[in-house]
């Protein structure tokens, strides 16, 4: 056996692999989806090489499976990742990261002056430029992009 | 019946061509007839979170001369608001007790979300940066009073481009009508790319110049507005560039015939009171038409009209 092959993160029987992500975010991808109250095992690889990219990040969540919804939200810090669905330590589905035309309530407002930085009034985006993540807000209409996007807590 | 009827109005985008040139209409029987009595069963709630002159006592004229009547705040002290109350809650309050709000409040994005929290009709008198949907309206509506038309003009935009949220309602609303953007500003205060893009994707053209002279002979319309001091970091950089966006009654030898200038108000030096005097100004007529756009909204809004 050749040992250069060995796994860096070790396999799950079943859960999710978020692979492809990109370094500087894979911890955010992580806080993203709520993993730090996770209650079960949850692998972190990062600076890992890639045929995908040089470098890249993966994420295994033991026996959890995500909505599209959740899924979603990644799409926006790392639009390139796949998410791999595995069960029985089988991969049973394969698929990209794949960003809505709309999001709600898990993006702030990069504008100080709207009005859902003022009061608690759930926010809302149209996806506006997917390619260079460019969210415009419902409310007040200004622009959040990947320079100025924060998560709701 | 109109398709106006309980609808709000927030964002200048909210109404389509169709229904610009309907409040329009309306806005001109109301010019030639304006005291009619036809709300005399409603109540308008104008509720201004911060000081306004000219909009809410427009606004408040145009109720009044229809008949209707108003309760609401010019300020919020001495109301709940300043006792912490949330604007939901003031605002699930207050369509109890009115047929249609007219709100103003610094937060952008405040009158989406009254209207979506309201039970009756939410029209927008400007909230915060982000819109001031009825200011365009006017302005639509005093060029057309003054041109005989919209469409195929030439409009000139003169000064903070960058931050004057008319302007940007403006040229938005006037790429439905064809219109070729003449935009002259100090290099720090150019229109905003989003709002160029909006030209360029209605497939019209704009040209920018630094030199108000440059436009006065092609204009039909010349859109001023002011440029504040506290916009330049550099004192120096203002004292430059202030007098290129200064018009005078002698700038205006050459204009054409039918040209007119129009500001949102109020002025400050931008306009010199030579001007005032000349055929060509409008920006005092064109704040009175506030009123008459004020009662068509308000009247299709209702759904009496």
């Amino acid at each position: 056996m050749d040992s250069k092959k060995e796994l860096v993160v070790p396999r799950i029987e079943n859960g999710t692999v978020i692979d492809h992500i990109p370094t500087t975010v894979v911890y955010q991808v992580a806080h993203i989806l709520g993993l730090e109250k996770y209650e079960d095992e949850v692998l972190i690889g990062n600076y890992l090489g890639s045929q995908k990219f040089i470098r890249k990040g993966i994420i295994k969540v033991k026996n959890k499976y995500f909505t599209r919804e959740e899924l979603s939200k990644i799409s926006l810090v790392a639009p390139m990742a796949t998410i791999i669905t595995i069960k029985n330590y089988e991969v049973v589905e394969k698929i990209e990261a794949e960003m809505p035309d709309h999001i709600e309530n898990f993006v702030r407002c990069a504008n100080p002056k709207c009005i859902t930085n003022a009061e608690v009034v759930p926010t809302k985006f149209d996806v506006v430029d997917k390619e260079n993540l460019k969210l415009k807000c419902h409310y007040c209409e200004k622009f959040t992009t990947k320079e100025t996007i924060r998560f709701c807590e | 019946m109109s398709t106006l009827k309980g609808r709000n109005l927030i964002s200048i985008t909210d109404f389509s061509k169709d229904e610009y040139i309907e409040v329009l209409d309306i806005a001109e029987e109301f010019e030639k007839n304006p005291k009619q009595k036809i709300l005399s069963d409603k109540v308008v709630a104008t509720l201004f979170f911060e000081p306004s002159t000219r909009t809410r006592l427009s606004f408040e004229s145009a109720a009044n001369q229809l008949g209707a009547r108003i309760i609401g705040f010019s300020d919020p002290g001495g109301t709940s608001v300043q006792k912490g109350e949330s604007l939901h809650d003031t605002i699930v309050m207050v369509s109890s007790y009115a047929d249609l709000i007219v709100m103003r409040n610094p937060k952008e994005g405040s009158s989406r979300y009254a209207s979506e929290v309201s039970t009756v009709p939410v029209i927008n008198a400007g909230d915060g940066a982000n819109q001031h949907p009825t200011q365009c309206m006017l302005d639509l509506y005093s060029i057309r009073k003054t041109q005989g038309r919209l469409d195929n003009l030439n409009i000139a935009c003169v000064g903070d481009l960058k931050y004057g949220r008319t302007v940007h309602s403006l040229v938005q609303a006037m790429c439905n009508f064809n219109a070729t953007f003449h935009l002259v500003s100090p290099e720090e205060l150019k229109l905003p790319s989003s709002v160029k893009m909006s030209v360029k994707n209605a497939g019209l053209k704009y040209y920018q110049y630094t030199d108000i002279k440059d436009v006065v002979p092609v204009a039909d319309i010349i859109y001023m507005t002011r440029v504040q001091r506290e916009r330049f970091p550099d004192p120096m950089e203002y004292e430059r560039v202030k007098d290129s966006c200064i018009l005078t009654a002698d700038m205006l030898k050459g204009c054409k015939d039918n040209m007119r200038v129009l500001h949102p108000l109020p002025r400050v030096n931008e306009i010199t009171v030579d001007v005032d005097k000349t055929p060509y100004a409008y920006y005092f007529r064109q704040a009175q038409n506030g009123v008459y756009v004020r009662q068509a909204l308000m009247a299709a809004i209702l759904g009496v009209r």
